[in-house]
Order: structure tokens, then C-alpha cells, then sequence
């Protein structure tokens, strides 16, 4: 009887029916369990970043109120060559030019001091990542405090500029770049020690004995077995760079005399939109930012390709 | 024999330099951390006091109570707590699904539709809020969870991760389970998914720490100054500029990163897998 149903079940139907009908339910789940990520990048990805093609079109006079209007292509050659605009991304380039070497630099040094195995490693490894946790608000509020002109640590080392670093054009920007190269630091430190691991030690203990010293070494053996990792971290610590604005939200602020001195790309949009009500030009920016974001992307992958490393 | 012991010291002098450099490094990543703990238990007339104090003279956690109270932290905290567990729960679910499907089923445009998720990476959060504010205020969502939350209950970067779990599973594995009558929602539940621990568990973290220190879009999706706000934009609106307010400041960033340095702590490994997905191999 057992076996009877079981043929029962299977035989009435030709073949071929029951693998199509099979590939159809198995097509059919698949595109089932896609739906809620599909449906959330078609909503929250997709669909913004294709309208902000059509916002480019449309320009929003000045005076509130005033509905937007179609200017074709007309606005965006005036808006990306705005001076507000140039100045922003000039500001951002500095700002990444400050942050990316220096924090790549630094986690690099303590990725390498940290790669040995010592007694009580693990301590300092931890301390190293710890950074990698810290938000950009938190950095913020621990940086605002220790720049602070009274309370915080520049006027005892005897660095006291007028007027104080976060109000100052010169030291303005590079004090928040010097808030996220200590944020960073946790990332980079973590991606060079991850590429350290991958380095053969037998490698470098050869070189020892044959008389190469640490800097030689360094210079001639780690680096270029690390050139993948490194610029791996480039790109990624590049792009979230350009991303920054929560340190200057927090620090420098609208109303602050340095605010143009600071006025990083996304800061500036947020502003456009915000402030002066123009989602077209913003969506201008923000599309500059993404090609800038994709070509940083495209040129990370034919780097790995072709994987960048010479021994 | 003395070359041998020549040798020793040598090796011990480079072990005394590690330990240096090694000191020296944590000093300088350390160095806000702790004058942050320190100033947060100071009065606030003691901390203009020169040279900076190493050990506060007596605790003061009062600070910690009015950032907790009034600043409205403990409020804070828990919209934080809400909108990131509803986010990495989302993710997960969302990432293994369609991971799943990449990884496990035939169907008519895979290669491309993996494209679609893949693409998703290459254009930042920060493209795409413009139109997403609009999004979230015509579905009614502004300054809600589900404003704050929905729009990262899906990442392309899960997929991709769990997708590579999902491959790695031997297709033996997969008939036998075939042969015992195990359908995919079993075979997803009983086999795939705890075979994928290490990488969930990855993602986990990972998703935690990116929502829990957003910053940007809690700020637009709140409008800043809400009882809704997140515990980053919280501190913000505690930076004050009277002096007496940066203790409570200082003690509103402790809490704040209390939480994931206690996440560093136990998911160290985790964390550092996720990092550097795509970074090595």
C-alpha cells in the first residue's frame, strides 16, 4: 500500500512536467526569498540614486515657497563649478590627503611593533583595534574636549593657538582631520595586521640571517609583500574619508566663523539641501561624490586583478 | 659560547625595544580615552587645573547621573539599542535568505540579480539620503523606527559574505540531506545556516557596530532634536559650550562607547573577519 502511493505519487505525470514543474518551484522560492532584499535596495538604493538624476533636472528658485522647475541640463555645469562647490571639494581633498596617509602610516608602524610574538601581545592588539569602535560622535566629544582652549591638553603642552585650534582657519581642518586619523586608526591597524599574517616569516627570518637589516627589511621585503593589503586599505580608508562629516556637524557647526574652511563635500550637501532648500544642486554633489566613490571602486578591482605584488 | 650568549642580549635588547614601541603606541591611541574617563569624574572647576590631572582626587560620578537624566541618555540609549538590534536582526534574516538562494537554488537571471546586490556597494548611503528623506516622510516614517531602521534591513556586503559560507558547504552534504527528505527551508534551517555560524556571527557584529555609530542619517531622519534621538546625536546635544557641561559631555561619550567596547571585547576575532573581508585572498 506504502509502495503503491509512493508510485501513485510519482508515476501518473510524464517526466519531463514534474522537472519543469520542479525548476519552476525551485525559480519560484528563489525569487521569494530574494523579495525582501530586492524590495529594500529597489526602495532605499536604487530608486534614490536614479531620481537624483531627474532632481538634476529641476531647479528650486531661492525664494521659499516657489515651486521647483525644469531646467534641463542647465544647472549643472554652473553648480558644480560654483565656488561653494570647488571650495568644498578642494577642502575634502586636503582632508583626505591628511587623513588617509597618516592613519595608513601609523597603523602600518603599530601593525609591524605589534606583530611579534611577545609576552601580553593580545593586550596590545586589543588596544590598538579599540579605536576601530569608536563612533564619529564619541571621537568628537573626547577631541572637542582635549582641543579645548581651557580645560583640555593643548595649553599645558604649550600649543595654544588664537584664536583656539577648532576656531581657527589655519588649524580648524586639520584638527578634525586629526580626530579621524585616531578613529581610523583601529581600522588600518587591524587590515595591516591581517596582512602581516599572510607575509611568510620564514621570508623575513632568511633575510635576517643574511645580514638585511629591520629598515631594509621593511622597506625591501614587508612593504612590497604588503602591497596588496595596503592598498586595499587606500581605497577603503579613501573612500569612507570622503564620506566624513560628523566631526565637523559637531565641532565647527553652522554659525562658526570657520565654517568654510571645513565645509567637507557631504557637509555641503546636507547644508544645500537643508539650508538652502536646493535638492537639484544637491543631488548634483551628491552624484559627483558617487562617481568619485565608483572610480576609487573600479580602480580597486582591476588592481586586484592583476594583484598588486612583486615577489 | 660567548658569541652564543652575545646573541641573547641582543635578542633581549630587541625585546626591550618591542615592549617600548609597543608602549609608546598604546600611550598615544589611550592618551583621549583616559583624560575622557578622568575629566568626566572631575568637578567642573577642576579641570581648567595645570598640568591636567592623571588621577581625579576624588570620583565624581554625579556627571554620569546627569547625562543620564537630563542630558536624557538613558532615553537615548534605548532607541539606540531598539534601532540596532532591529537592523541586525533584519540584515541577518534578509542576508541569509537571498544568500540562500545564491548559493543553493537555479533560477532565471542569478548571475544578474547577484550583480543587482553587488551594486549596492558601490553607491553609499550618503547618494542616496536625498531622496530617502523624501521616501521616509511621505510613507508617514519621519522621526519613527521605522524611518530610522527600514532602509538598512537588507546589505549587499551580507550577501556576499554568507553567499561565500553558503558555497563552502560540501554538495555531498547537500544530496544526503536531499536523500532524507529534507526540503530547502529544512535543509536552510537544520544544515546551512549553523554551518555558517563563524560568518553570521561576523556579519552580526559587524552590522552592530555600523548601526550603532551611525551618525548622518539618525540626524536627517529625526531632525536632530527629538526624543527620538539616537545616543550619537544625543551627544551632540550635549557638547555644550559652558565648561561646566563638558564633564557631562565626557561622561555621555563613556556610555556611549561602553557598549562596543564590551561588543570588542567578546567578538574581537568576529570583528576583525568581517574587517577585513575582501582585504586578504
Amino acid at each position: 500500500m506504502t509502495v503503491a502511493s509512493v508510485e501513485m505519487r510519482r508515476s501518473p505525470v510524464p517526466k519531463e512536467t514534474t522537472l519543469r514543474a520542479r525548476r519552476r518551484r525551485e525559480a519560484g522560492l528563489a525569487y521569494l526569498i530574494l523579495l525582501p532584499a530586492l524590495a529594500v535596495f529597489g526602495t532605499f538604493t536604487f530608486y534614490p540614486f536614479f531620481r537624483n538624476f531627474k532632481l538634476m533636472l529641476y531647479e528650486t528658485p531661492p525664494v521659499p515657497g516657489l515651486p521647483a522647475h525644469y531646467v534641463g541640463l542647465h544647472q549643472i555645469i554652473p553648480t558644480v563649478t560654483s565656488t561653494q562647490f570647488t571650495q568644498s571639494l578642494v577642502t575634502t581633498i586636503v582632508f583626505v590627503a591628511l587623513v588617509v596617509p597618516i592613519s595608513l602610516i601609523l597603523g602600518l608602524a603599530l601593525a609591524v611593533a605589534a606583530h611579534r610574538k611577545l609576552k601580553g601581545i593580545a593586550i596590545y592588539r586589543m588596544i590598538f583595534s579599540s579605536t576601530v569602535v569608536s563612533s564619529v560622535a564619541v571621537a568628537s566629544v573626547v577631541f572637542g574636549t582635549l582641543l579645548n582652549p581651557v580645560v583640555g591638553l593643548l595649553p599645558w603642552l604649550g600649543i595654544n593657538p588664537t584664536p583656539p585650534a577648532l576656531e581657527n582657519t589655519t588649524w580648524a581642518l586639520p584638527a578634525v582631520a586629526v580626530i579621524t586619523i585616531w578613529q581610523f586608526l583601529g581600522l588600518s591597524f587591524i587590515i595591516m595586521s591581517a596582512g602581516l599574517q599572510s607575509v611568510p616569516d620564514e621570508l623575513l627570518e632568511a633575510a635576517r640571517i643574511d645580514g638585511a637589516g629591520a629598515w631594509t627589511r621593511f622597506w625591501r621585503m614587508t612593504v612590497p609583500l604588503l602591497s596588496p593589503t595596503i592598498f586595499f586599505a587606500v581605497i577603503v580608508s579613501t573612500i569612507y574619508a570622503f564620506q566624513s562629516f560628523g566631526a565637523v556637524d559637531i565641532l565647527i557647526g553652522n554659525q562658526s566663523a570657520v565654517r568654510l574652511h571645513t565645509n567637507v563635500l557631504i557637509y555641503n550637501i546636507v547644508n544645500t539641501l537643508q539650508v538652502e532648500n536646493n535638492p537639484g544642486a544637491a543631488a548634483i554633489m551628491a552624484t559627483v561624490l558617487f562617481l568619485i566613490t565608483l572610480s576609487l571602486t573600479v580602480l580597486q578591482m582591476r588592481f586586484l586583478e592583476r594583484r598588486v605584488h612583486y615577489a | 659560547m660567548p658569541e652564543a650568549s652575545a646573541a641573547r642580549r641582543s635578542r633581549r635588547w630587541r625585546t626591550a625595544g618591542s615592549y617600548a614601541a609597543l608602549t609608546i603606541g598604546a600611550i598615544i591611541v589611550l592618551v583621549p580615552i583616559y583624560f575622557t574617563i578622568v575629566n568626566s569624574l572631575l568637578q567642573p572647576d577642576q579641570l581648567a587645573h595645570q598640568p591636567p590631572r592623571l588621577i581625579p582626587p576624588a570620583a565624581q560620578w554625579h556627571d554620569y547621573r546627569t547625562a543620564w537624566d537630563s542630558g536624557q541618555l538613558s532615553r537615548y540609549m534605548t532607541t539606540s539599542a531598539i534601532m540596532t538590534v532591529s537592523i541586525v536582526a533584519g540584515q541577518l534574516v534578509t542576508s541569509v535568505l537571498a544568500a540562500y538562494a545564491f548559493a543553493f537554488l537555479r533560477f532565471p537571471f542569478k548571475r544578474t540579480l547577484f550583480l543587482v546586490c553587488l551594486g549596492t556597494l558601490m553607491i553609499p548611503f550618503e547618494v542616496t539620503f536625498i531622496t530617502n528623506l523624501d521616501t521616509v516622510s511621505s510613507l508617514g516614517w519621519f522621526n519613527t523606527y521605522e524611518g530610522l531602521a527600514v532602509p538598512f534591513l537588507a546589505t549587499g556586503f551580507g550577501i556576499f559574505l554568507l553567499r561565500q559560507a553558503f558555497l563552502q558547504i560540501p554538495k555531498d552534504l547537500q544530496e544526503a540531506a536531499t536523500l532524507d527528505g529534507y526540503g530547502h527551508w529544512r535543509f536552510m534551517a537544520r544544515v546551512a545556516v549553523p554551518l555558517a555560524r563563524p560568518s553570521l556571527a561576523a556579519l552580526g557584529v559587524f552590522s552592530f557596530l555600523a548601526a550603532w555609530n551611525q551618525y548622518l542619517w539618525p540626524l536627517l531622519a529625526t531632525g536632530g532634536t527629538t526624543p527620538l534621538n539616537t545616543v550619537q546625536i544625543g551627544l551632540k546635544q550635549l557638547v555644550g559650550t559652558s565648561p561646566d557641561q563638558i564633564p557631562v559631555a565626557l561622561a555621555g561619550a563613556v556610555i556611549a562607547f561602553v557598549p562596543l567596547v564590551i561588543l570588542l571585547l567578546i567578538f574581537q576575532k568576529q570583528l576583525v573577519r568581517s574587517l577585513t573581508a575582501g582585504a586578504v585572498k
